[in-house]
């Protein structure tokens, strides 16, 4: 694992100035949403820090959101790397404006402490969200993202591994199974939400 | 066995959340071997602990969602949205609030999302039950704890998918299982929570595809038992849907915790 990934200060303030105009904290999810936006749902998760939020504060620009759990060494540290190579992708302004939503399928042992851990160990900066939640919210989470997951009676957890695009009103509008390199489809899903919004 | 139906409904009627007349059937629970592996290889199969419970004796009916509906505007016809409830939720009802007379009112409720079979569960204090839940009370015949192997069983089970659809579904309240729960077999689909932990490889031969790479861990499940094609049935339709899905045929029931002494 690089730790190469950290961005230059100057986008880490301009990450900060976006995060600045979203509300820190949503109730209910806010009337005016589509009726499919996965902000409807009313969804409690603690970040890496600890702090507490609603899934439906991270309205008003892209997110990226997918799932992973921190014991896992296959696929989920490829997950990580994929997202960075996505933003990396996106020219300055849009990088900027994108927030990373990485819900933990295992809470029980992703803490608090350990998600802050995985977020320093993958590179992870303030666009990035690792959460965790209940386990009835972070099956409720997986069923809007479209993510299946299972825990096996090792304590492992079988799950499908997709990254989904978010529009700033929460609609999916892109949802990628490719690891690796960023999918061009992700990328342009992004550069024409930057467009629509001018 | 009755006096535990006695006690659930007892315990039932005693809390202030539980709606009238659900009755819950304690369900000890065991050690249970699963057609989904539940273990790290996905070919072999290996028994794991079911944690007690106490389980609706009966499939959630038409009244009893309608009851549900009444107190929760959220849930009636047009009022959710369409992340929680497709288009054809509960679209056989006359009205957003009464299900009208094509329906049996004691029929078990469907046209339902995963999202209005859990707000309802929860509102009685319960929850959907797991797929290994639902799996193993579903395993018990009359007399029998696990009857599975019975081919006799089996047969009648299967006799269920061949009578022809869309017929109104009839009442709840089928011969009980050695557990005291009715209608797991022969009437109605049913959502589970985990519904979406199902998910089964189309094809082992596609092992060196890249798109298994979207499975992380021991990789998509098998299938261990490949002869219980009632229960295969049940997984492949479960792992078919979205959260949101709702048809004429799909329902649910709750669980609580186990109520009785072990």
């Amino acid at each position: 694992m690089t730790a190469s990934n950290f961005p230059r200060r100057r986008e880490a303030l301009l990450s900060l100035a976006a995060l600045a105009v979203w509300p820190a904290l949503a109730g209910n999810a806010p009337a005016g949403l589509p009726g499919d936006s996965v902000y409807r749902l009313d969804a409690a998760l603690t970040d890496q820090d600890g702090r507490p939020f609603a899934l439906s504060s991270l309205q008003g620009g892209p997110v990226l959101a997918s799932m992973f759990y921190t014991s896992c060494d296959m696929v989920c540290p490829m997950i990580f790397e994929t997202i960075h190579a996505t933003l990396r992708a996106l020219p300055a302004p849009e990088r900027a404006a994108t927030r990373v939503l990485m819900l933990s399928f295992d809470p029980a042992r992703d803490s608090v402490a350990v998600l802050k851990k995985t977020a320093q160990a993958r590179g992870c900066d303030d666009r990035w969200v690792l959460a965790r939640a209940d386990n009835g919210t972070t099956r409720k989470v997986a069923a809007v993202l479209g993510v299946q997951y299972r825990l096996l009676s090792d304590g492992e957890y079988n799950h499908s591994t997709t990254i989904d695009v978010l529009d700033p009103s929460g609609r999916i509008v892109t949802r990628s199974a490719r690891l690796g390199a960023a999918d061009p489809q992700v990328t342009a899903a992004i550069h024409r939400m930057a467009a629509t919004r001018g | 066995m009755k006096l535990i139906a006695l006690l659930a409904a007892a315990a039932a009627s005693a809390g202030c959340l539980a709606a009238p007349g659900a009755a819950y059937v304690d369900v000890p629970g065991g050690s249970f071997a699963s057609v989904l592996p539940q273990g790290p290889v996905p070919t072999v199969s290996s028994a794991v602990v079911i944690e007690p419970f106490a389980m609706r004796s009966t499939p959630v009916t038409v009244t009893e969602f309608a009851a549900f509906v009444r107190g929760h505007p959220e849930w009636q016809r047009g009022a959710a949205p369409a992340l929680l409830s497709d288009g054809r939720y509960l679209l056989q009802w006359s009205t957003a609030l009464e299900p009208g007379t094509a329906l049996d009112a004691n029929a078990p409720v469907t046209e339902v999302s995963w999202f209005a079979a859990r707000a309802f569960c929860e509102e009685e204090g319960g929850r959907l039950p797991t797929w290994l839940e639902w799996e193993y009370a579903a395993a018990a015949d009359a007399t029998r704890t696990d009857a599975r192997r019975d081919l006799a069983w089996r047969r009648q089970i299967l006799a269920w998918y061949e009578r022809p659809g869309g017929m109104a579904l009839p009442a709840v309240g089928g011969a009980p299982n050695v557990w005291g729960v009715r209608d797991l077999h022969g009437l109605v689909w049913e959502w589970v929570d985990d519904y979406n932990a199902l998910f089964i490889a189309g094809d082992s031969r596609t092992q060196g595809d890249p798109d298994t790479l979207k499975f992380c861990g021991a990789g998509a499940i098998n299938i261990i038992d490949r002869d219980s094609y009632a229960v295969l049935m049940r997984i492949a339709l479960l792992s078919s849907l979205q959260a949101a899905d709702t048809t004429s045929t799909l329902g649910f029931r709750c669980v609580r915790p186990h109520q009785g002494q072990q």
